[in-house]
Parts: structure tokens; sequence; C-alpha cells
């Protein structure tokens, strides 16, 4: 059931968005799926291109164990169950950047079936989305249309790296559901270390199963958006494609089964010219290859292995640090942001270690840009950095300041700290010195304060501060401040 | 050195023989290769060789005739000249599987096989015709034309099939234009041949040979094998050809037995299956009575003769025309005019693949991609492609239970002898009965051999099949040599 | 089963095999003939029958993780009838 929140309004009445996702992971190894060369990004055209890739007569494919593994320790991340035999088949269509033309794929029998995702929603709540199934399969090479006029150009770098095909059931109901469910499972591949995750150089790519329907009733055609690069994207796509289902549905017309594809610049999805044949793929088991076999005692070993995943190091945050589920959940989004959090937190207070990470260290960086890896500021230096606020060395305030000069530096909080003498003023005779300084330029001030307009204390303090070039330890100001105005 | 022996006796050895001669230094491996050139240009009318290596097979013989001179390691094919089926890539040569689509392209790699060959010292001559991606029982199918069979029937100069497909191979093995050639065989395309012109060819047990470099016709059945002009030499050969390939995911790591030791000539006590359904309604006499003999000489030998059954032998051909084609249909999907072979331009994409596609493959090509394409699709998936898979189970267990009883199961190879052409060619039904005493062994993984057994009333020659078990090669060349010598086949093709 | 040349075309789609219209019947014809051929196997019962793939009873072999092979460009577009700037060529495909 939908929240009434993300429910479109037709003139009809309500309808509930049905959206189900297939991610294609780029697994994260050496070698290509079923053969010996590269999957390095970015290289010369088809210089990363085997024999087998190019599907040359008489190649045949021989299947890379490290990129199996990948699949079964994803598997297991995604708490789902490992099938211990499973099927490469093939799936037989014509393209410009399918040499054999076939895919080696799985389809009845993949390597992973069932498991589960929980999405967790920016309001704070919680989402089970249902996997439908994972398996391994060959990525296409990659066809460039705007390089000639009456040509496109194929580059075969890319055919044959192995993706893990993730299915999910179709259990979500808005865009932001969609965008929590990439997110979540973008962070678990990555904790994994069995998927960069990197949806730019497309690693990582989405297609959007949508279909609309009236509260209630049966599920309605679906339309599949393709390739989709980005969240943002995915959530816009799935935005627009709602509500043209819903327009079409609406003027008596019906949602014709197709694929299309979404344009960013225009904000639209369209039918895809190239996918307007009728689509029967043929599967069949690949001949050149036997069921895949894998020992059990194996699958114990990998899942020993397993890292400490998201919602696990969410709920030790909470418990081992006190922090809330909603802090923990933003410093284990991802793996380095936890693993930097942790390094900081260790030995000192945690929930002041939590909000130096996720409020200025991560202001700092989307500000910069920056990957938290490229952090101009080390965990051991913003460590650093509290230990002089604990030590009350500086205040809160000014802290705030070299962090500033920390992160545009790199220079260590106490060196900061010295060459611009930002050391706290805790001397009481000099606190003093300038609260009688200011009281004798305000002395109106003073007497309407004394008169009851006890609001003015704020102004006195801001004063002070200033006049110490914010040093001042806040704790002693305002107790010297309020002494000497009570006279 | 000059050798002791005029050219034509040369062409004539056994690999054996030549090994023997060049052992003892009667005659140089550049010799036998330049006598083999001979005989290659001469015969040319055959039509078996599609491309002819002699400056690779002077080469490959003159660094083997020093290796000799040199002491160096020799290799079990020492010099030894072999015709290679135009299905094995080979490094630079033109590879085109007898299709128009693969016209000009020359592989940037050579096979495991034959490198296995080279590797053992032996010596190029060139590549032989074959039907079209290895699809037909007459060698007609080529592009390149067919290939006439060296023997003629009594009285009759009319031009005869050497079958198929390695009709090439088989033609150049009988007309003594190599000592011995590769073939590969999917349903029966190095038994039948054989057969066919009265040589040996021996189809080894699925994932003996690496199917690495040999153009895929259907995966799950494909296998190389030698065809030679002796029991022997083809248990040489295969013991060369043969062996774990890594880059084969279907390839088997067993070691390989030195196979000429299986040549022991005895078979006493081994029990020799005759299967009753292979005794086809309206099968010839001639065929019958041979089979008869060959029963007749191994009980003779010592052999225990059992009646067997084969229950399922009737719906190998209709199984084997549904695997075989739709896994033809996947894969020849790569002959699309982007990376190799014949492009005819298009409009579009999919107008480019239609017309290089149409243009590029032959008839009986186009109609197996287009059954397989069919048996494949939504719908028809459960009831062809399904049901061919289960009936092969059955056509394999068959064989499982007969080999409970016996060790070795005896049958005729073909269910004719060489046809010309015209006669049997036009429905393709008939023409695929060719295959219906071999394509079982395919289907169900299995080692099959055909020796030449005798001459039927019109002087061609015909060939009896023995099946053995799995990876159980051994058992045939032990057999077949018996056969072979029982039989005292000597017949050759006139003038040749 | 008998094929009309309705579903023949399609097929020859399918396997992107250009047949002209005037030789669809005769085609349909010839391929009926072959299926009607194959139909014969409807007389076996299977039954509980477990469809066999390939011959093989073995564990599909699996390869180390290594970078063994490409890197030859050259090599790989030799063949192609029509390679420009270290591409393939295939005719304007609009998505």
């Amino acid at each position: 059931m939908s929240e009434e929140k993300n429910l479109i309004e037709g003139r009809t009445g309500k309808w509930e968005i049905i959206l189900g996702l297939e991610v294609h992971a780029q697994v994260i190894s050496e070698a290509k799926l079923f053969s010996g060369a590269s999957t390095t990004f970015g290289a010369d055209p088809n210089s990363q291109v085997s024999l087998v890739d190019a599907a040359f007569p008489g190649m045949l494919p021989v299947i890379n164990k490290r990129c199996v593994e990948q699949a079964v320790r994803t598997g297991l991340g995604l708490k789902a169950e490992i099938n211990l035999k499973s099927v490469f088949d093939r799936k037989n269509y014509f393209y410009a950047d399918l040499p054999a033309g076939y895919q080696i794929s799985q389809y009845t029998q993949p390597i992973v079936g069932k498991g589960t995702i929980t999405l967790d929603m920016p309001d704070g709540s919680k989402r089970h989305v249902g996997i439908t199934r994972l398996h391994l399969e060959q990525d296409a090479g990659k066809s460039l249309h705007d390089q000639h006029p009456t040509k496109s150009y194929i580059d075969l770098n890319r055919s044959g790296i192995a993706l893990m095909e993730i299915v999910s059931e179709p259990d979500m109901r808005s865009a932001e559901e969609a965008a929590a469910y990439l997110k979540k499972l973008r962070s678990i591949l990555r904790y994994l270390g069995t998927c960069d995750g990197n949806m730019e150089e497309g690693s990582m790519r989405c297609d959007v199963n949508v279909s609309v329907r009236k509260l209630g009733d049966p599920l309605g055609t679906r339309c599949e958006i393709k390739n989709v690069n980005s969240i943002r994207y995915v959530q816009q796509a799935i935005e627009y494609e709602a509500r043209r289902q819903v327009e079409i549905i609406e003027d008596g017309g019906t949602i014709r089964q197709e694929t299309r594809l979404y344009d960013p610049g225009k904000g639209e999805t369209r039918s895809m010219r190239s996918k307007e044949h009728a689509h029967d793929y043929r599967y069949f088991p690949d001949p050149d290859l036997l069921p895949l076999v894998l020992d059990p005692n194996w699958v114990s070993e990998i899942k020993a292995t397993l890292p400490e995943l998201p919602d696990e190091k969410r709920a030790r945050f909470v418990s081992q640090y006190g922090l809330s589920d909603y802090d923990a959940g933003v410093l284990v989004g991802e793996k380095e942001t936890a693993e930097y959090y942790e390094a900081v937190a260790k030995g000192r207070d945690a929930k002041l270690a939590a909000n130096w990470v996720s409020s200025e260290l991560f202001g700092q960086l989307n500000k910069a840009g920056k990957w938290i890896t490229d952090s101009p500021v080390s965990a051991e230096a913003l460590g650093g950095l509290i230990d002089l606020i604990a030590d009350n060395t500086i205040s809160g305030r000014i802290a705030k300041d070299v962090f500033a000069a920390m992160f545009e530096t790199g220079k260590p909080a106490k060196q900061i700290v010295e060459e611009k003498g930002l050391r706290q003023v805790t001397d009481t005779g000099a606190i003093d010195a300038a609260i009688d300084d200011i009281m004798a330029k305000n002395a109106d001030k003073v007497a309407e304060y004394r008169g009851g307009k006890d609001k003015l204390l704020g102004f006195f303090v801001g004063q002070v501060m200033k006049a110490t070039g914010g040093k001042a330890n806040p704790a002693l100001l305002n107790e010297r401040l309020k002494a000497k105005l009570a006279g | 050195m000059s050798s002791a022996l005029p050219p034509s006796e040369l062409t004539g050895l056994t690999i054996a023989g030549a090994l023997d001669g060049l052992a003892k230094r009667e005659f140089s491996a550049v010799e036998l290769a330049q006598a083999h050139l001979k005989a290659m240009e001469k015969h040319r009318d055959l039509n078996a060789y599609v491309v002819e290596t002699p400056d690779k097979a002077l080469a490959m013989a003159k660094a083997s005739d020093e290796r000799r001179a040199k002491g160096e390691a020799l290799g079990a094919l020492e010099g030894v000249p072999l015709a290679i089926k135009d299905l094995f890539c080979t490094d630079g040569v033109q590879t085109t599987a007898g299709s128009h689509i693969l016209e000009g392209f020359k592989p940037p790699y050579e096979s495991t096989v034959t490198a296995n060959l080279w590797q053992a010292g032996a010596v190029m001559l060139g590549k032989v015709n074959m039907d079209e991606f290895a699809m037909g029982s007459s060698n007609l199918t080529s592009h390149f034309g067919g290939v006439t069979n060296p023997w003629r029937r009594k009285g009759d100069n009319k031009r005869l099939v050497p079958g198929g497909s390695s009709g090439g191979s088989a033609s150049a093995v009988a007309a003594r234009m190599a000592l011995a050639a590769t073939g590969t065989d999917t349903g029966g395309s190095i038994r039948q041949p054989a057969a066919f012109t009265g040589i040996v060819g021996i189809k080894p047990t699925y994932g003996r040979c690496s199917r690495w470099g040999i153009v895929a016709f259907a995966s799950s059945l494909d296998q190389a094998g030698p065809m030679a002009r002796s029991v022997k030499d083809c248990a040489i050969m295969l013991g060369a050809m043969a062996g774990h390939d890594p880059k084969d995911s279907t390839s088997v790591d067993l070691p390989v037995p030195d196979y000429t030791r299986a040549l022991t000539g005895d078979v006493r006590g081994l029990r020799v299956g005759i299967p009753k359904e292979y005794r086809l309604d309206g099968m010839s006499a001639e065929i019958e009575k041979l089979w008869a003999q060959g029963a007749e000489w191994l009980k003779k030998a010592g052999a225990e003769i059992k009646e067997i059954s084969l229950p399922h032998t009737k719906y190998a051909l209709p199984t084997y025309y549904i695997i075989a084609p739709a896994e033809a249909s996947s894969n020849l999907a790569r002959y699309d005019g982007v990376r190799f072979g014949l492009r005819v331009p298009g409009e579009s994409l999919d107008d480019m693949y239609e017309k290089t596609r149409a243009e590029g493959f032959g008839k009986e090509v186009r109609r197996r991609i287009m059954i397989g394409t069919y048996v494949l699709s939504a719908g028809y998936y459960d009831a062809y492609y399904l049901k061919a898979q289960k009936l092969r189970a059955l056509i394999a267990r068959d064989f499982e239970t007969a080999f409970r009883d016996v060790d070795v199961i005896l049958t005729p190879s073909t269910p004719s002898a060489a046809f010309a052409e015209g006669e049997n060619t036009d429905d393709p039904v008939q023409m695929y009965l060719n295959d219906v005493f071999t394509v079982t062994v395919n289907l169900a993984g299995l080692p099959g051999i055909s020796v030449p057994a005798g001459l039927n009333a019109e002087g061609l020659p015909l060939g009896l099949q023995l099946i053995g078990r799995a990876f159980d090669e051994e058992t045939l060349f032990r057999v077949g040599g018996v056969l072979e010598s029982s039989a005292s086949f000597t017949a050759k093709p006139a003038g040749y | 089963m008998s094929l009309d040349s309705k579903t023949v075309a399609h097929i020859a789609m399918l396997a992107r095999i250009k047949v002209p219209e005037a030789e669809l019947p005769a085609l349909a014809k010839e391929l009926s003939g072959i299926m009607t051929w194959i139909e014969q196997l409807n007389e076996v019962d299977t039954t509980g029958v477990e469809p066999m793939a390939g011959v093989l009873h073995r564990n599909l072999p699996q390869r180390e993780d290594k970078v063994t092979d490409g890197g030859y460009a050259d090599r790989i577009l030799l063949n192609a009838p029509d390679a420009a700037h270290g591409f393939f060529t295939v005719p304007k495909v609009v998505e």
C-alpha cells in the first residue's frame, strides 16, 4: 500500500505507482567474465578485447572464478539464497555491440535467489524491498552514434565484462523509495567490494519498470526505462513516466509494453526505436559451458569473510556510541565514512565526533565536491581538533574557523591555533578588563539592563567576544559579565 | 639425400610407414611433402583442397628435417604431411568453413588441435573442402563447390560424392594427396565420408579434443578426429590431436594414452553388441551381409557376439535435427558482417545483417538456421527443444544400459555406399538419413570409428562402425585393428 | 506442424536472413516437411525425463582472475570489412 503522499492525483482519482528495478552492477575483477582481457575503464578503443570478446570463430568462454565469488558474496550480503547449481544460458539477439549475437547470461537457474534490502527513508522510517534474483552475465560493447554522419562506431572494450543483474520485486511505490533502494544497494555493494557503484562511468546502471494502477486494482502494463545513469535521473524519469501513463489511461488510451529511454535534457521518456522489434531471446543452455556447481564449504568460507554491512554497523553505532538512529544512518552510508568516523570517535566523545563528521566535515566536502577519501583533513587531524576543544584550548566556535583553515591548508589544528593565536582566553583579568571597557563605552545600555531589560545580555556578550577576537572562554565570559552587570 | 622411392610410393605410405622411412633416412620430410604437393596439383579436379600451402609445407618439412639432422627431440608426427579441414582456424591461412560468409577470413590464431599437430612435427599441405559450416553429408553444400570421390562405380565414370561434411579430408586421403587429414564430426561427418572413400576415421569421445579454434557448428556435439588410411595411423594421429585444453571448458582433463599400444590384435573374451534397432527396414542386403561378416570376423578372433537393444535409435535423427540446428542458429549469429568476413552494405543495421546473411550463407545453412531459430522460439521451445533434450537423455541411457552387457558395439557406418550428385540429394530429409547409424554416437558423446571392410557389388567401399564407452578409444582401436586385418582391405581407387 | 509464410517471415527476421516475399511459400513448405518428420518425437512419452543439455558430467572449470589476453586492437580489427579510427563500424543506429 502506498502512502497518501505518494499517490498521483489524476482527473479520475488517485493512482498508485508500482516500481521494480533491475540494476546492472559491474563486478570488480581484473579480467572479464569469460576471457582474460582487462576490465580497466577508459582504454583506447578495442584495446582490451580478446578474440573471445570479439566472438571470433571457434572462440570459447572460460569462467573467471573471482566473478563467481563476487556474485556469491553479493548474494550473501543481500541475505539471499545461494543456488549451489546454476546454469549459463545464451540470450540471443542481434545488435551492433553484441559480437556473438548472444549474451551469456543466466535465465531459469540464476546463481542467487530471493533476498531482501531494507530501505532507510529520509523521514527515518524503514521499508523492505524483495530481491527476486541476482545473476551473472556479460556486458555488451559500446556504440558511439555521434562520431560519423552515417555510421555508428563500435568499441568492444566493455564487451564481456562481468555484470551482476540484480532484480527487485515490484515493491516500490515512489521515486523516493526507488532512490533509497539504489542508495542502499550501492552502499551494500561498496561495503562488499563487489561493485564500485559508479553510475557516471556506467559501472552501475539501472532499468526501471514503471506501471500505474488505481488503488486496489491489479497491476497495470509496465514500461521499462532503460539504462538510467544517476539516482536523480531515476527519480525524474519515474515522476515523468508515471504521469505520462496516468494521462494516457485517463484519456481513454492503453499503455503499450515497451522499452523507453530517459532524456535528461528534456526531462522526458521516449520510446526506443532500436527496441521496436518484438523480442524473442530464444534462451537455451550455453553448450560451451557446463552447469556451475558450488561447493557449500566454499560458500561458507566467503560468508565468514563478509564485512560488517550498513544495517549492522548502524545498529552498532547506536548501541556502542549512543548515536541517534538517524545520525548513525548518515555515518554508515559509505564504508569509508563509517571508518573515518570510528577513527575520530576512538577515545573521544563519540557524539561530539559524530557532529563534527556529519555536519562540518560533510559540509566542507560537499562544498568542495570532494569524496571522503580525498579529504584534506584526516581522521587523525579532526581528532586533534576535537581534543583541543575538550581540553579548553579553543572554544567550539573558534574550532569551526580552525577547521575551515585545516580544510584549506591541510595543517594540523594545533599549528593553526598557534599561528593565528586562537588559544582561548581563560585569564579572568583580561576578560574583566574587556568587560569594563565595553561597559564604559555603553553606559546607557548598562543602565537599561539594570532597569530590567535583561535581553541586552546578548549584546554585551557579543561585544566582549568581538573585543577578544572571539577567543574568550564563553562560560567564563558569561559568568564575569553577569556579575559585573549586576553591579 | 636422394629418395629411394618414387613419389607415387611416397604418397602411398601409411603414417607409420612414412615415420619409419624418415627415421631410416630413406627420404626426407621435404621429399615427402613435395611428392604430396605434386599429387595435389595433379588431382585438383577432385576439388579437395580449397587452399594449398606449398610454401608453408616446404618450410615446415625443412624445419622437421633439420630437427632430425640435429638429433633434436622428435614429435609423434615428425615430418608427416597432413590436410586440414577448413573448419580449423589456421594462423594467417584463410579459413572459411566452406562458406562465402567467411571468404577471405585469415584467423590471427591457430586452433588447439592443429597447434598440437604442428607441435608434434606434422607438416601442413593446405586446407580441405567441406560442407558449409559442416552441414551436409555430400560436400555439395560447400561454397567452393563439391568434392569428387576418387572412387568410381565399376564400368561407370559418374562422379560420386565423398560424403560429408569432411568430404575434402576423405577425398584427399583416399586419393593419396595427404597421408592423413583432420576431420570433425557432429553427426557422422568423419565416419560417413571415411566409409564412402575406403579410409579409417574416428570421432573420439566428446571432450577428448579441444574445440578451441574450430569453427563451431553444434557445440554440444562437435568433435575433431583423424582420418587416415589405417587404424594405426588414426591411433598415432589422435594421440597428437587429443589432450586437455584449459581454453575449452568442455575439454576433459584426462591423460591421453598411447593409442598405438591398444592395437594388440587380441579381442578374446570381448563382448560385442549388435543393436537390433540398426537393422533398418529396406536395408540393403550388401550392408547387412557386411555387418554379419564383421561380427563373424570378431567371433572368429575370440570375441563374444551379443544382440543388444538401443530402443530409441529411430528418434536419434529427428532429435539431432532439433539440437544441432538450435545450437547452430546461435553459433552462426556472429557472422554479421561487422568484424570479419563478408559484408553486404545495407541502409540500416538490420538491413545490412539480413543482406549479408542471406548472401553469405548457402541454402542448407539458411535452412538449418531457420529450423534452429524456430525450435527455440517462444511457444515452441518446450515442444521441440526441450523434447529433444529429453530424447537425447533417453538415447544416452540406451547406451549406458547396453554397455553394462557389452564392451563395444558393431554397426554399419552408413546405410549405403557413395552416391552421385543428383541421387539422393534433393530431399533434405532423405539426405539427413545418411547419418542414421552415426548420429546416436554424437548425441551420447561416445567415440565411434569407421573401418573400411569391403566393397559393394559396384566396387565401392563400405565401412563398419564400432562404438565404445566414453573415453575408451583404445577398445575401438583394438577391435578396429582386428576388423582391418580380417577384412584385409587393400582396394584402392583406380588411378591414385 | 505446418508453418505458414507469416511464421517463416518472422523466423527469418529473428535470424536476420533476408527472404524475398516470393520465396516464403516454398520455404514454408520445405520447413513444414522437415518439422513434420521431426514430430515423430511426439510418439515418445518423456514424462519425468531430465532434459540433457550436454554429455559431460563434470564441474565447470574456473580460471584465475588474471589479465592474460587482449592488448591487440590491430589483430581484432585486421579482418574487419570497414574499421575506422580503431572502431568497427555499422550503419548508423538511432536509439
